[in-house]
């Protein structure tokens, strides 16, 4: 379970990729430069979410740190699809892993001509929509609601022929029956779970929020209890594949998810605290893996 | 060491985060100075940082906390033919309060150095540095690394109290400002970095400090024409642009990443230094 593996049609090294928006690789380069390119942690890449406008994100502060994780409200910056394709997809395409871009926008109409554009590229290999974005019409996050999350999706189907993940939001009160909608709708896919919306109070007990944009999400150890229980329910309710991921810190962490149905792997706030946390997850999950072998044999 | 030109590559950090050995707690002070050799890691430039995480008990502190590791200026490189990484460190929350326990022998994470940090002056400008508490830290290798180039510079640095102005003894022939005035001069550092500039305002000043402090610098180099390389903190997770959680507006709008579009960033390219981005940690 820690060796190459097919996911969706793409022929991945190991289980262990990355959560979207939690490893800039074009930064990472700039960090830690040419050397990062012979140990990046992941088997695939997956983008931070990307939408039709560039955004700027929330002002800060942006970042409040809890009990065994934190909570971040950045807010989505980015430099709208055509700065994506023009200046980063180029760059990231010289990784040397399989490239999923993640993409957001408040209806169908406005997601569908990234997904048509990223149907275009031959870098992308998959696209990951993230639905944890309030629908227009309804006011109400497109992810959390049945009916809405099977229309979109349907909407985008037919846009692409390239994998389609959606990423489903924690936030919903039936997320094993939002799954199976996804399903129905035409999705490769499911990734899980996105952070849990959190609110964290000013330190100095003004009785307002801390953060810039009023809430945010919740990550890291903190919400992988959570993740157990929503991968598992999921991987009941569907035949797709699911992409796990929350609190993931260790090889056992990745395992426990495996074990709970999860296909691949993603690394998230573990790579703030750790820039190459992937690896490290990856080789002590195929230690746990051989070690199971061997007791099974 | 050496001090890079405007426009020379950073130095970059090995991939990933390394375990040190800390061989020295030293105490100045309200301050705490730990060092580590680094045998794998490079020469760190004036003004980059390290994220820095206790080894063992990181967690279980007041709240549960700490969960993140620390963004640290390196204070100084010590003396001797092996890299030794010097950080000062005040106790302010619970990670400090963490890194403030070790001592020598205990192990400490690091990664890093990151950042773009400190670059020589651009012309015959001479420099004057100017720091606030626990941001007289990159002011040390920044004076070391003047004193090599054989242009030394004035330094003049503000603390709260007397305690904490035990810090200024980590900067040779630093004049001191506390606001008390139970060392040094009884006001503000700003006063004494006036009083330099209307000395000879042909040149560049370098500072570091709390965010009031770095925007009066901004403010008062600004209206003097005077350029000023600001080395701003932010709290932050991931310490190589990750996150992006560690933002400052700048100037015509927008946001600079701390991390690798700073730390140390030119005060005519921010709208202000008094970004709320930061709590006690």
């Amino acid at each position: 379970m820690s060796g190459p593996l097919e996911f969706c049609g793409l022929r991945l090294e190991h289980p262990i990729v990355n959560g979207s928006g939690t490893f800039d690789a074009i930064a990472a380069r700039r960090a830690f430069g040419a050397d990062l390119d012979a140990c990046v942690p992941f088997s695939a890449y997956v983008s931070k979410t990307i939408t039709a406008a560039p955004r700027a994100g929330n002002p800060p502060p942006r970042l409040f740190e809890v009990p065994a994780g934190m909570i971040n409200s950045i807010g989505l910056p980015n430099k709208g699809l055509d700065g994506y394709l023009d200046e980063d997809l180029p760059q990231l395409a010289t990784l040397g892993v399989p490239l999923i871009t993640n993409v957001m926008g408040s209806s169908a109409e406005e997601v569908g001509p990234l997904v048509r554009a990223l149907d275009a590229r031959a870098e992308v290999a998959a696209i990951e929509l993230n639905v944890s974005c309030p629908n227009v019409a309804t006011g109400l996050d497109i992810g959390a609601d049945r009916g809405g999350l099977a229309a979109f999706v349907g909407a985008l189907r037919g846009l692409t022929a390239k994998p389609l993940i959606v990423k489903l939001t924690p936030n919903a009160g039936d997320v094993p029956g939002i799954a199976g909608a996804a399903e129905a709708a035409g999705a490769d896919a499911v990734s899980l779970i996105n952070t849990l919306r959190a609110f964290a109070p000013h330190p100095a007990g003004t009785g307002g929020a801390w953060l810039g944009g009023g809430t945010g999400g919740l990550s890291g150890p903190a919400v992988r209890a959570v993740a157990l229980a929503q991968v598992g329910a999921v991987a009941r309710a569907v035949r797709i594949p699911i992409v796990g991921m929350g609190g993931v810190a260790s090889g056992a962490h990745a395992r426990d998810l495996l074990d709970a149905g999860a296909t691949l792997i993603a690394v998230g706030t573990e790579s703030f605290r750790d820039p190459l946390a992937g690896a490290r997850i990856r080789h002590e999950l195929a230690a746990l893996s051989a070690k199971s072998a061997l007791l099974r044999a | 060491m050496s001090l890079p030109v405007a426009g020379a590559d950073r130095v970059t950090a090995p991939p990933g985060r390394r375990l040190l050995e800390l061989s020295e707690h030293r105490v100045h002070g309200a301050y705490v100075v730990l060092a580590a050799p680094d045998p794998d890691g490079p020469r760190p430039q004036p003004g980059q940082f390290y994220m820095l995480a206790a080894a063992a008990r990181w967690g279980g502190g007041a709240d549960e906390r700490p969960f993140l590791p620390r963004a640290f200026s390196v204070l100084r490189i010590g003396a001797g033919p092996a890299l030794t990484l010097e950080f000062m460190l005040e106790r302010v929350g619970p990670g400090t309060e963490r890194l403030c326990e070790l001592g020598a022998g205990d192990g400490l994470w690091v990664a890093g150095p990151f950042g773009q940090g400190f670059t020589a002056p651009a012309d015959e400008r001479r420099a004057v540095l100017c720091g606030g508490g626990v941001g007289t830290a990159p002011l040390a290798i920044l004076q070391d690394a003047l004193r090599e180039l054989e242009r030394p510079a004035p330094v003049v640095l503000g603390f709260r109290d007397a305690e904490h102005a035990a810090g200024a003894a980590l900067l040779p022939g630093a004049l001191v400002a506390t606001n008390d005035g139970s060392a040094g001069h009884h006001g503000l550092v700003t006063e004494l970095l006036a009083d330099e500039l209307d000395e000879d305002d042909h040149a560049v000043v370098y500072a570091c400090g709390p965010p009031p402090m770095l925007e009066a610098v901004r403010a008062m180099c600004a209206a003097r024409g005077v350029p000023a390389q600001l080395a701003l903190e932010s709290g932050m997770a991931c310490g190589f642009g990750a996150c992006y959680g560690c933002v400052v507006p700048v100037y015509g709008g927008g946001f600079l990443r701390v991390c690798v579009d700073g730390p140390v960033l030119a005060g005519d390219a921010l709208e202000t230094c008094l970004v709320a981005g930061h709590e006690a940690t």
